[in-house]
């Protein structure tokens, strides 16, 4: 056992703390639009958007190592984010570097890494949530076309995309139902195309209806071949898996909470002196440690070659947890005040703690609900019958 | 970066279970509980033969030399087979020793809590049952050469198998004026006893001091100034009792799961059912977590002592509550066998009662962690 980086590593470390000294001062608007674009070219100069792709795409050519040490310094720093193409730079990229023509890379690589425009992800349907691989929107090949008819739901930005990736169904009689899965990519201006957004409990709409009426897609830009969408989507979801930059997200609202339960009163003291309050803030961060450490013990196995495993759903499951009962117990410390919406002259901080105990399921369900990530532990780790 | 295991760690792992497998499996161990000692102590020479008993007592002092996270190795396996014996409480007397400092005492005890011949333990607690500093009535008296010791300790690890004590007491009116003392369980003025509890393969008991005299010789550091040497062996304890719940743990999931996917009902193996099969998951995620928490803690007893107290309590807290729920949870989801004496896994609910207190609870464990945190 040993904690400490290596000599190369410790350099990337001071590289990146320099940097950030350097562009991300003390006092910086981080939500100026002029200081957004110049830092996004700066990062970009520094190839640490897509940080760990290959070089020949336009990547950083990043070691896992280093992967780690940049989201830690960044998330430390609260810096803003390495890119702003995210579902391009999470998942959708490393799909077209992986699976994708040479042309489609050229086309669609350097402008995710620019942030030119945003992607959206079509996997959901209104009848195939949990059980994603059921999924009924249909292609059919005609000539040089796909011809694609269906709904998507739960589609994330999907009003302020260019572009979506698409999984639908090209062959209903295939042996098994992921088999008969392609991946298409799909401009949402095409015609056919219509956006629902709908509204979320919080107010705000993030996410949308998409459907999809004799919608012409050139096979040009078919991801990958004709039935390989489950296998396409899949491999390419997780390249590294310290999950440290939420870790250390979480620990930045355990201190917020602590600070909270310093200034608000429960029995006739403040919050903070209560045993139980202090008790579950102690609890909280019993289980952010335990994800912080879960990582590295999983991003150790990765460093000695081992391949990719369901370890994260154990992290995934800590993480629902807490931004659960962290964004609960907030309101718990707010007392009768927890009741009034922003807006009013009587709400807290503006209602950023009511917003927090709302906004939860993006995070929780989004990705794969908790009680799925109970079958994956289940299934794939204790090796249970799949039901 | 290496969070994980070497290989002779790995090497030191199978090394255990396969003594044990094979010296002290669970039918041994039902038979050693119910016996006199509560445990047997043939497997006792022998693992002092192996250089285990003193595993973390350097090599001049007639042990392995070896560290904390070597320890874990060897306790969560000792954990996992439910083994009886005060290696725990021996362990923890020879750290006292080895934090003291003075050669001549290593010299004294260290080979001989090595070694197998002595069997040590710490004396901590009172009726208060207390961890405060404060907590200490035991009073020790100057009188010339020697200390006079009078008091009670209770809930004392192995006191009917030690025959050394490593006892704390009083030395003046402020709440941290306190000594730690080597006592001889055959000395004028001392009585131990010990008690099975409600997990048969761990005993518990008292001392008792009326007069009892202690060389100064036998005062471990300067008398007065023992706290922070104490508050690390309690954190030591701590992280001990969490490596064997974490073993014990892990072995409590292993037959719950196998019994899961070998229990038949509406024609399909439980484990089938959701109902059955997230518990284990959640079971899975609180072990994991544990094992995580632990194994740094076990690495900042050499490389970040600062570190020790937050990271000893979070993982003791942490398991004591995933164990005691893995144990419930294991006798439930066995149904009506698991309330069986034949059944193992009651044997496992039991032990996690046992550790629940051991060292502290997670309320005082949590409760430090939020001082600790500036609460």
């Amino acid at each position: 056992m040993d904690f400490k980086l290596s000599p190369q590593e410790e350099a990337f470390r001071a590289e990146v703390r320099a940097f950030l000294d350097q562009n991300l001062p003390e006092g910086a608007n981080k939500f100026d639009p002029r200081f957004l674009a110049e830092w996004n070219k700066k990062v970009r100069a520094k190839r640490w958007v897509g940080f760990s792709w290959p070089k020949e795409v336009g990547g950083g050519g990043g070691g896992i190592m280093e992967q780690v040490v940049l989201k830690e310094e960044m998330s430390k720093r609260k810096a803003p984010p390495l890119g702003v193409c995210f579902m391009g730079l999470a998942w959708v990229g490393p799909a077209i570097i992986q699976y994708g023509t040479e042309a489609q890379k050229q086309r669609f690589i350097p402008d995710i890494l620019d942030g030119a425009y945003q992607w959206c992800t079509g996997y959901s349907e209104p009848s195939t949530g949990s059980d994603l691989a059921a999924l009924q929107c249909k292609a059919v090949r005609e000539g040089d076309s796909y011809v694609v008819n269906g709904q998507k739901i739960w589609t994330s930005i999907a009003m302020w995309s260019k572009w979506i990736i698409l999984l639908v169904r090209t062959d209903p009689n295939a042996a098994s139902k992921h088999d008969g899965i392609t991946c298409l990519l799909v401009e949402m201006s095409t015609p056919g195309i219509e956006v629902r957004p709908i509204q979320n409990m919080s107010g705000g709409a993030m996410f949308a209806e998409v459907f999809f009426n004799d919608v012409r897609v050139p096979v040009e830009n078919r991801l990958g071949a004709e039935g390989q969408g489950w296998q396409v989507t899949v491999s390419a979801l997780q390249s590294e898996r310290s999950s440290i930059a939420e870790v250390t997200a979480m620990y930045r609202k355990l201190e917020e909470l602590q600070e909270l339960a310093k200034r608000t009163q429960r029995n006739g003291q403040p919050a903070a002196r209560d045993p139980r309050v202090r008790r579950q803030l102690a609890v909280f961060e019993a289980k952010i440690e335990a994800m912080k450490l879960n990582g590295l013990r999983a991003l150790t196995l990765q460093l000695k070659g081992a391949p990719l495993s369901s370890e994260t759903s154990i992290n995934k499951l800590l993480r629902a947890e807490l931004e659960v009962d962290m964004g609960d117990f907030a309101l718990e410390l707010l007392g009768s005040a927890a009741v009034y919406r922003s807006g009013t002259p009587e709400t807290v901080d503006g209602g950023r703690w009511q917003t927090g105990a709302l906004n939860w399921p993006e995070v929780v369900i989004g990705g794969g609900t908790p009680n799925i990530q109970k079958n994956i532990i289940a299934e794939r780790i204790l090796h249970l019958p799949k039901d | 970066m290496d969070f994980g295991f070497s290989e002779e760690q790995d090497l030191l792992r199978a090394e255990v279970r396969k003594l044990l497998d094979g010296r002290c499996a669970l039918e041994r161990v039902r038979k050693l509980m119910e016996t006199g000692p509560g445990y047997d102590p043939d497997v006792w020479r022998e693992l002092a033969e192996l250089g285990w008993l003193g595993l973390t007592i350097p090599e001049a002092y007639g042990g392995a030399g070896l560290g904390w996270v070597d320890l874990v190795v060897l306790l969560q396996e000792t954990g996992r087979s439910l083994f009886p014996s005060p290696l725990i409480s021996t362990t923890l007397a020879a750290a006292a020793v080895l934090e003291s400092r003075s050669e001549e005492q290593k010299q004294r005890w260290l080979p001989s809590l090595a070694d197998g011949t002595r069997v040590g333990t710490l004396a901590f607690l009172e009726a208060s049952d207390s961890f405060a500093p404060g907590a200490i009535a035991l009073t020790g008296k100057p009188d010339g050469d020697a200390w006079l010791l009078t008091g009670e300790k209770r809930y004392v690890h192995d006191a009917g198998a030690a025959n050394l004590f490593v006892v704390a007491f009083r030395t003046g009116g402020a709440a941290t004026d306190l000594a730690l003392a080597i006592v001889d369980a055959g000395a004028a003025g001392v009585t131990s006893a010990g008690f099975p509890t409600i997990d048969a393969t761990k005993r518990l008991g008292t001392l008792k001091l009326e007069g009892a005299r202690v060389p100064r010789s036998a005062v471990l550091g300067v008398p007065g100034a023992a706290w922070p040497a104490i508050e690390r062996l309690l954190d030591l304890g701590a992280v001990a009792v969490t490596a064997e719940l974490t073993g014990a743990a892990e072995a409590a999931l292993a037959i719950t799961t196998q019994y899961a996917k070998d229990r038949l009902q509406f024609g399909h193996p439980i484990g089938k059912y959701q109902g059955v099969k997230h518990p284990l998951a959640e079971m899975h995620v609180e072990l994991e977590s544990t094992k995580s928490l632990l194994y740094y803690a076990a690495w900042a007893v050499a490389e970040s002592p600062g570190e020790l107290p937050r990271s000893a309590s979070l993982a003791k807290a942490f398991g004591s509550d995933a164990f005691t729920r893995i144990g419930i949870d294991g006798v439930q989801l066995h149904g009506a066998v698991g309330y069986t004496a034949e059944y193992d896994i009651q044997l496992y609910l039991k032990r996690a009662k046992w550790a629940r207190p051991a060292f502290g609870d997670s309320d005082f464990h949590y409760e430090r962690v939020a001082r600790l945190g500036g609460l």
